[in-house]
C-alpha cells in the first residue's frame, strides 16, 4: 500500500473509533460554529482573524468549541461531544500546527474525576492497554524538583528556576515560572511508557475550572492528561457562575492590557447562556493528532495531517 | 528598520540581544498547556562565539543585527590587521586578530575568504575549506619513503604546522584542509 493511503486509512479509522466509542457511551455528536464574532480572552493565547474581501471582519476562528458547546448545555443539550479542527496563531513546533483536530466532550452530573477515567477509557481503547499514573500537581512538581508549587516564595521560586533554566526572560509572573517548569522539567520527567493523570493543580491556572479547596491551598478542579511528557488533554469540572467566569474575563483582559496586548471583546452571549444555568458538568479537550502520533509512533504532528 | 518576532525565529536568524549581534542556532517553540508561552533557544553571540541558552517570551520583538556575510579576497597583513578586498567594488576591509583568530594561519595571499561583517565591520573570517601553500621547514624525508605512515611536521609559508608524509620537501606546494589542519596532496 502506498504511503499517503495508509495514512488515510489510518487517520480514517482512527477518527471512526472515537465515533463509537461515543456512540456505544449514548454521546451525541455536535458541529458547533468554527467562526463566531467572539474569540477567547486567555491572555497567551491568539486567534485567527477572517476577514472578507473587502477587509471588513468576519469573525474569529474559534480556539476550542467550549463556549459554544456551553451554549448548547445552558439551552438544555445532553452528553455531546465535538470533533473538528481549531486553530490558534502563531503556535507551530513538531507537536503544535495552527490548525489541529480536537476532541471536546461534555458529561453532565460528572466529576472532573471521573471524566479523567472516561478519557483514559479512550486513550485504551485506542491505543490499546497501557498502564496509568495518577498523581496531583503539587506531588508531580515536588518528586521532579522538590518544590511545592503552592508554599515556595516568588523569591525562591524565581530564584530555583533560574538556576534549573539559564537564560530565563527577567521578571516573570509567579504562574510563568510554574508553567514553564511544570512544561519543561516536570512533564519531561513522566514515564514514557505510561499515561499520567494529574489532578488539583493551582486556583490561579484554572482557566474555566471551579475552584475547590484542597489540602491547604485553593485547587481548579482541572486535570491534565500526559503520555510520557506529551499534554494529551485538559479537562475541568465546569465553572457555571455567570458572575465569576465575567470577572475571569475582565482579569484576562486586565492582564492583556499591563501585557501591551489588545483587549478582548468579552462574549456576552456566552455569559447570558450561563445565567440561563450551566448543568453540573465536567469537559474536557483533547488533541486528536497528538493522540495519532503515538499510536503510529509519528515524531511530528506533520507526520499524521495531510499538511 | 523593521524588527522580528520570535514567530520569525528560525536557525540563522540574526538580531541583537543586549547590544551584541547573536544568531540563532537552535529554536524550540514551548506551550505550556495554560500560561505564557516561549520560545526555548540556543543563540550564539558572534562577537564572542559563545553559545548560550536563552528562553524568550512568545512575541517578544527584536531589531534585526547588520550582519552579512560576503566572500573577500584576503590581501595582505601589516602585522595588527589583515585586509581583504571586495573583488567586485574593490572596496577594502580591516580586520582585527579577534576576527582572524586562529585562522591567520590559513590565510593565503589572493585566495577568497568568507567575512561576516557587522555594521559593515568584520567580526568572523573563514578561510576556504581548502589552501594551497608553499613548504618552507620541514625535516629532508627518506627517498622512497611513500607509505605515509607517521608522517612528519611541517611548517608553511603562513607559519602553519601540518604533519606532512615523509616524501614532501621544502620548495614543495601542498594542499591543506583548513577544517581540520590536515594535508590533503601534493598541489
Amino acid at each position: 500500500m502506498n504511503p499517503l493511503t495508509q495514512k488515510i486509512l489510518q487517520r480514517s479509522r482512527f477518527i471512526r473509533l472515537i465515533r463509537e466509542f461515543f456512540d456505544s457511551r449514548g454521546v451525541l455528536e455536535v458541529d458547533t460554529p468554527l467562526i463566531r464574532p467572539y474569540s477567547v480572552t486567555d491572555p497567551y493565547m491568539s486567534a485567527l482573524a477572517c476577514l472578507n474581501p473587502r477587509g471588513e471582519m468576519q469573525g474569529y476562528l474559534q480556539t476550542s468549541p467550549e463556549y459554544a458547546m456551553k451554549k448548547l448545555l445552558c439551552e438544555g443539550a445532553p452528553d455531546i461531544f465535538q470533533l473538528s479542527k481549531m486553530f490558534r496563531a502563531d503556535e507551530r513546533s513538531a507537536i503544535h500546527q495552527p490548525e489541529f483536530t480536537m476532541l471536546e466532550w461534555y458529561r453532565i452530573a460528572m466529576s472532573h474525576t471521573e471524566l479523567a477515567n472516561e478519557v483514559c477509557e479512550l486513550i485504551i481503547a485506542l491505543l490499546g492497554n497501557i498502564s496509568i499514573k495518577s498523581t496531583t500537581y503539587r506531588d508531580a512538581f515536588f518528586n521532579c524538583l522538590e518544590i511545592d508549587p503552592f508554599n515556595i516564595s516568588d523569591y525562591d521560586l524565581k530564584r530555583h528556576a533560574e538556576q534549573l533554566m539559564p537564560g530565563l526572560p527577567d521578571e516573570l509572573l509567579r504562574d510563568n515560572y510554574l508553567t514553564l517548569l511544570f512544561s519543561e522539567l516536570v512533564e519531561d520527567s513522566f514515564n514514557k511508557d505510561e499515561i499520567t493523570v494529574v489532578d488539583a493543580f493551582p486556583a490561579s491556572q484554572a482557566s474555566l475550572a471551579k475552584i475547590s479547596e484542597f489540602g491547604d491551598g485553593l485547587t481548579a478542579d482541572r486535570f491534565e492528561i500526559y503520555s510520557g511528557g506529551l499534554e494529551l488533554a485538559n479537562g475541568f469540572s465546569e465553572l457555571a457562575d455567570p458572575e465569576e467566569q465575567l470577572q475571569r474575563f475582565e482579569q484576562d483582559n486586565h492582564q492583556r492590557l499591563t501585557q501591551g496586548d489588545e483587549v478582548i471583546e468579552i462574549d456576552k452571549t456566552f455569559i447570558a447562556s450561563l445565567k440561563n444555568g450551566l448543568p453540573t458538568c465536567s469537559g474536557v479537550a483533547l488533541g486528536v493528532d497528538r493522540l495519532m502520533m503515538l499510536k503510529y509512533g509519528a515524531t511530528s504532528i506533520s507526520e499524521v495531517t495531510f499538511q | 528598520m523593521a524588527s522580528y518576532t520570535t514567530n520569525d525565529f528560525r536557525s540563522g536568524l540574526k538580531f541583537m540581544l543586549d547590544n551584541e549581534p547573536v544568531s540563532i542556532v537552535e529554536n524550540n517553540f514551548v506551550r505550556p498547556g495554560k500560561g505564557q508561552a516561549f520560545a526555548k533557544t540556543k543563540v550564539l553571540f558572534l562577537l564572542t562565539g559563545r553559545i548560550v541558552e536563552k528562553t524568550f517570551k512568545s512575541g517578544e520583538s527584536f531589531e534585526p543585527a547588520d550582519v552579512m556575510e560576503t566572500d573577500m579576497e584576503y590581501l595582505y597583513t601589516d602585522g595588527e590587521f589583515w585586509h581583504f578586498m571586495d573583488s567586485a567594488t574593490f572596496e577594502q576591509v580591516a580586520a582585527d586578530s579577534k576576527a582572524v583568530g586562529d585562522n591567520a594561519k590559513w590565510l593565503t595571499e589572493q585566495d577568497s575568504c568568507m567575512l561576516t561583517l557587522f555594521n559593515g565591520t568584520p567580526i568572523l573570517v573563514s578561510p576556504p575549506n581548502f589552501v594551497v601553500q608553499e613548504v618552507v621547514e620541514t625535516d629532508p624525508g627518506l627517498k622512497g619513503d611513500t607509505s605515509g605512515s607517521g608522517g612528519k611536521p611541517a611548517t608553511l609559508a603562513s607559519g602553519a604546522v601540518v604533519r606532512v608524509p615523509l616524501f614532501v620537501q621544502i620548495g614543495e606546494k601542498i594542499k591543506v584542509d583548513t577544517r581540520n589542519g590536515e594535508y590533503v596532496s601534493r598541489a
